[in-house]
């Protein structure tokens, strides 16, 4: 008997029907495009993929996605995956966050699900900035920014959302950039394979209301400024030139042309003591931003481990009857 | 000895002591063991918010009531016939309660000057004679009489005088002619392993029997008779219980998998408990970070297809309200349950109260329509859930079942039901584009207005739901005012449609006449047995009972005008009354009540006879 073979998918099975509305120029853009090219090389069937957004620019995106899709409210988004992923731990979920819903009004949700290792894969579309609202200050945004609601500078202290998800237990923490166009598929390729709670922030650029936020890191000097974090290679940048050492527990940068490579601290994304050092290199007045996989580790996921426990459960007891339920305890009757 | 025993219709009593004093369980135990004699029951379990508050303090005192009967009844009873007290603060707090001329028994040992001083008692009440004009008042050492019981037990003075409630119990067995093999096989079960416990307990509650029988201060016993019940195969059943196997029946007549996405509350964490240990009927329980995380899960997991519900009290909907309107809005089949508390804020935790009905009709931004359904009785909570649970599907919409406290905790015989006679609940997912080469996730059912349901994992059939307003039809995102005006008026006409399902309405007593009680939720018992006794003193009273209150029942409005008077009782301000009111413009009063307990049978007569002149 001959299977009819189903044609591969291709970027355009994964474009709804949509107008896309972002701002012109805005780091969305980019992101979505990524995706739509990403998805097929994942080998999956297109009505497998659910992605789940809360409210904001970013959560947008399931709209534009020809997949299953949820626009829920704001901050939300983890906990109805999180549903969706019980539901049917089948589906390949993806939630779309920016860093007001996830982190602001969203944080504890984000918290939880990363600390539970729901197989959700989480992009935060981090832009530092409100732009759904036009432009107030975010829980990202770096202290003293001046926006239409702090117009003498913000006083809140930002966070850094590694360094959260790590002390939320998280087993898979990335980093990229919306301009590192193949950074950005590795990353998601990534968040693909992991099973379990994979966050995956990504800098994202707001051309309208913060625009030029990630200029170090996309700009002219980006080599300099960046650093590309790679499983069990020594961490180098500036083109080679540069490498980052442990002095005691503090990192410090090598001048790799006046001292041995063998100096450099070899990347392990599996040892999470060097992933919260890492985690605090974020917006460091000296040295670069980390991008890649900052940690990566196997655990049991929440999913699997509900229906471990439903299994063993009907293997142990038989599956339950809801009459023999009714029927049971104490009963009497009456002629 | 010359005992004589006296046959009544029915007693209420009420066991009231230290939250560490065991009253619950002895209640318990008394409830199994009257409904294995075939009384009809209904029981009060009254306990305090605090886990631990200070030993003999009036704020830890735990009481449960129980009224029984040969009779057909409806609820727990306004006050008991008998009061056990095992302590000053008990005493204190439930002594105002009992009837007058009552039976009071009193654990003599526990009135120890430090005891009396903490319940503010100058003097002690049992030996002052303050109590002795109004009840019969029985004093027993009953510490004493349990370690003369447990003599020769290895076990500590502490645990043998804990065994001092199965003693109380055993002397109400004895005086209401109570078998007490059915606690003994109970001890057994519960204390598995724990031989000296089993023992001191079966000790102490036959000690307690005896006492009653060899003593002369029991001269009569109390006989109540059988209920003349419908015939069947019964049990014991409280309200979260009942609700809780309400959900699993729907689920396994429907065929879905059953996911309940909770946080714990009282007075609903008992139904997250009990699903939760339900693994082998293939029940997901996801205990959630918040409230709002527990009702978005629901949300997603009834966008994947499961049955999908999610409990908790007043403060907890005031928290999921904005993604209840997620849920109306994108039109997905869920059950949002309230076991109502006193409210506002933390209110009063463990008492019982209404007053969440306006937050199930009006608690959410925007013109967002719900129905609402309320159980009536602890055993009918079941049916209420099953019924939540069918329409919510049938009309893929949100539901809000409201209980509440006393329904909750309280129990009755319940007659057990054949699964196979339950109505059905038929599930159709969507399998196949429904328009021209596409799928329209909001092209309509024409009897229901009820959307298609197409889970992900269908092919062909995927599509974005969401928050913001929907085309018709496609479900794309539309800010066309026509379109928002159309969808509102077509959200609140399919929650209108639901009378289609509604029975017409049950009335007890003439269809016109002088008066009429209406009620709905918790307060069915005490209206109901109001109503019986004003109509056997031959007054023109009828009952009314909503089950559903939103939508409401199509009939209600020609019965409602053949009344004279209408009464509202609710353990609220009015909120039905209002709604009454606005909805038949008729000129209804309320008998509004918010003590934490449910409304007196007694209080309802009083205020139909004022109405009556
Ligand atoms: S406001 Fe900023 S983030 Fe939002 S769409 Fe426009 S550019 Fe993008």
């Amino acid at each position: 008997m001959n299977e009819i073979q189903t044609p591969p998918l291709t970027k355009k099975d994964f474009e709804s029907d949509q107008a896309v509305r972002w701002c012109p120029g805005c780091g969305d853009y980019a992101i979505l495009a990524q995706t739509q090219k990403k998805m097929p090389s994942f080998g999956r069937k297109r009505e497998e993929f659910v992605f789940v957004a809360g409210i904001g620019c970013s959560s947008r995106f399931p709209y534009y996605m020809n997949t299953y899709g949820f626009h829920t409210i704001h901050g939300r988004a983890p906990a109805v995956a999180t549903g969706v992923k019980i539901a049917n731990p089948d589906l390949s979920v993806w939630v779309v966050t920016g860093d007001g819903d996830g982190l602001s009004i969203g944080g504890n949700h984000f918290m939880h699900c990363l600390r539970r290792n729901m197989d959700l894969n989480i992009l935060m579309f981090n832009n530092r900035i409100y732009g759904l609202t036009k432009g107030q200050y975010s829980p990202t945004s770096e202290l003293g920014k001046k926006t239409k609601a702090s117009p003498f500078g913000s006083i809140d202290y930002p966070l850094n959302p590694p360094s959260l998800a790590l002390g939320a237990q998280a087993t898979f923490v990335a980093r990229t950039i919306d301009r590192w166009q193949k950074h950005l598929a590795e990353m998601m390729e990534r968040s693909y394979a992991h099973d379990g709670a994979s966050f995956t922030e990504i800098y994202q650029n707001c051309n309208i209301f913060n625009d030029g936020a990630f200029e170090e890191y996309t700009g002219a000097d980006k080599f300099n400024n960046v650093i590309e974090l790679k499983h069990n290679e020594p961490m180098v940048f500036a083109k080679g030139t540069k490498g980052i050492k442990l002095e005691g527990s503090t990192a410090v940068i090598v001048d790799l042309e006046k001292s041995s490579i063998d100096e450099v601290l070899i990347h392990d994304e599996t040892n999470l003591d060097m992933a919260h050092i890492i985690a605090n290199w974020t917006t460091h007045p000296i040295l670069p931003e980390p991008i890649g996989v900052i940690y990566c580790i196997q655990k049991p996921t929440y999913n699997e481990e509900m229906v471990n426990q439903i299994d063993a459960a009907k293997k142990m007891r038989g599956s339950g009857k809801v009459q023999d339920l009714l029927n049971a305890g104490d009963t009497w009757v009456v002629d | 000895m010359g005992k004589t025993f006296k046959t009544i219709d029915e007693a209420v009593i009420r066991f009231a002591g230290d939250s560490g004093d065991g009253m619950q369980l002895t209640g318990g135990r008394f409830t199994d063991t009257t409904a294995i004699v075939g009384n009809d029951l209904s029981t009060l379990p009254d306990f305090p918010a605090e886990i631990r508050a200070p030993a003999g303090s009036l704020a830890g005192v735990s009481a449960f009531q129980i009224k029984f009967s040969s009779k057909d009844i409806h609820t727990p009873g306004d006050k008991p016939d008998v009061l056990v007290a095992m302590n000053p603060a008990a005493l204190k707090v439930h002594q105002k309660e009992l009837i007058p001329g009552g039976t009071m028994i009193v654990n003599k040992d526990a009135f120890t000057t430090k005891n009396l001083k903490f319940a503010g008692y100058e003097t002690n009440p049992i030996e002052d004679g303050s109590l002795d004009d109004y009840f019969t008042l029985i004093p027993i050492e009953m510490n004493k009489m349990v370690t003369a019981a447990c003599e020769g037990l290895e076990m500590s003075p502490k645990l043998v005088g804990r065994t001092k409630n199965l003693f109380a119990l055993g002397v109400l067995f004895y005086m209401y002619d109570r078998p007490l093999e059915s606690t003994e096989a109970w001890l057994k079960k519960k204390f598995k392993g724990k031989d000296a416990i089993i023992d001191a307990n079966t000790r102490a509650l036959n000690a307690g029997y005896n006492y009653g029988d060899t003593t002369e201060l029991f001269m009569t016993r109390f006989k109540v008779e059988k209920a003349n019940l419908a015939s069947g195969n019964y049990r014991n059943m409280n309200g979260n219980f009942a609700t809780s196997l309400g959900l699993l029946a729907a689920a396994e007549k429907s065929g879905l998998n059953l996911f309940y996405g909770g946080y714990p509350i009282t007075p609903a964490s008992d139904i997250l408990q009990t699903l939760a240990s339900w693994k082998h009927f293939g029940v997901s329980t996801f205990q959630a970070e918040d409230e709002i995380a527990s009702i978005s899960s629901v949300i997603g997991a009834a966008f994947t297809g499961s049955l999908a519900v999610t409990a908790t009290s007043g403060p907890g909907i005031a928290l999921k309200a904005e993604a209840i309107g997620l849920g109306i809005i994108t039109e997905l089949p869920m059950v949002i349950i309230n076991v109502q508390r006193g409210g506002p804020s933390t209110g009063l935790p463990t008492k019982t109260e209404q007053s969440d009905l306006n937050q199930a009709l009006f608690g959410r931004n925007g013109e967002s329509p719900m129905p609402i359904i309320a159980a009536a009785t602890p055993g009918d909570c079941f049916f209420a859930a099953y019924e939540a649970c069918r329409i919510a599907l049938k009309y893929m919409t949100p539901v809000m079942l409201l209980s509440d406290g006393y329904l909750a905790n309280g129990s009755e015989p319940w007659k057990i039901p054949n699964v196979d006679e339950l109505e059905d609940i038929p599930v159709n997912f969507a399998k196949k584009k429904n328009g021209e080469d596409e799928y329209l996730p909001y092209l309509r059912d024409d009897e229901t207005l009820s959307r298609p349901w197409a889970i992900p994992g269908t092919p062909g059939l995927e599509h974005r739901v969401g928050g913001i307003e929907k085309a018709e039809n496609t479900g794309h995102v539309s800010y066309d005012p026509e379109n928002h005006h159309k969808m509102t008026l077509i959200r609140e006409e399919k929650v209108n449609r639901i009378r289609q399902d509604i029975p017409a309405l049950n009335v007890f007593g003439e269809s016109h006449g002088d008066l009429l009680i209406l009620s709905w939720g918790g307060t069915y018992g005490s209206c109901r047995s109001a109503s019986e006794t004003l109509q056997e003193e031959g007054k023109s009273v009828s009952h009314i009972h909503l089950r559903w209150v939103n939508p409401l029942p199509q009939d209600l409005g020609e019965l409602i005008v053949g009344y004279k008077n209408v009464l509202i009782p609710e353990i609220n301000m009015g909120q039905l009354l209002r709604l009454i009111r606005a909805e038949y413009l008729v000129d209804a009063k309320g008998l509004n009540q918010v003590r934490g307990r449910p409304i007196s049978t007694s209080s309802i007569i009083e205020k139909v006879n004022e109405m009556l002149g």
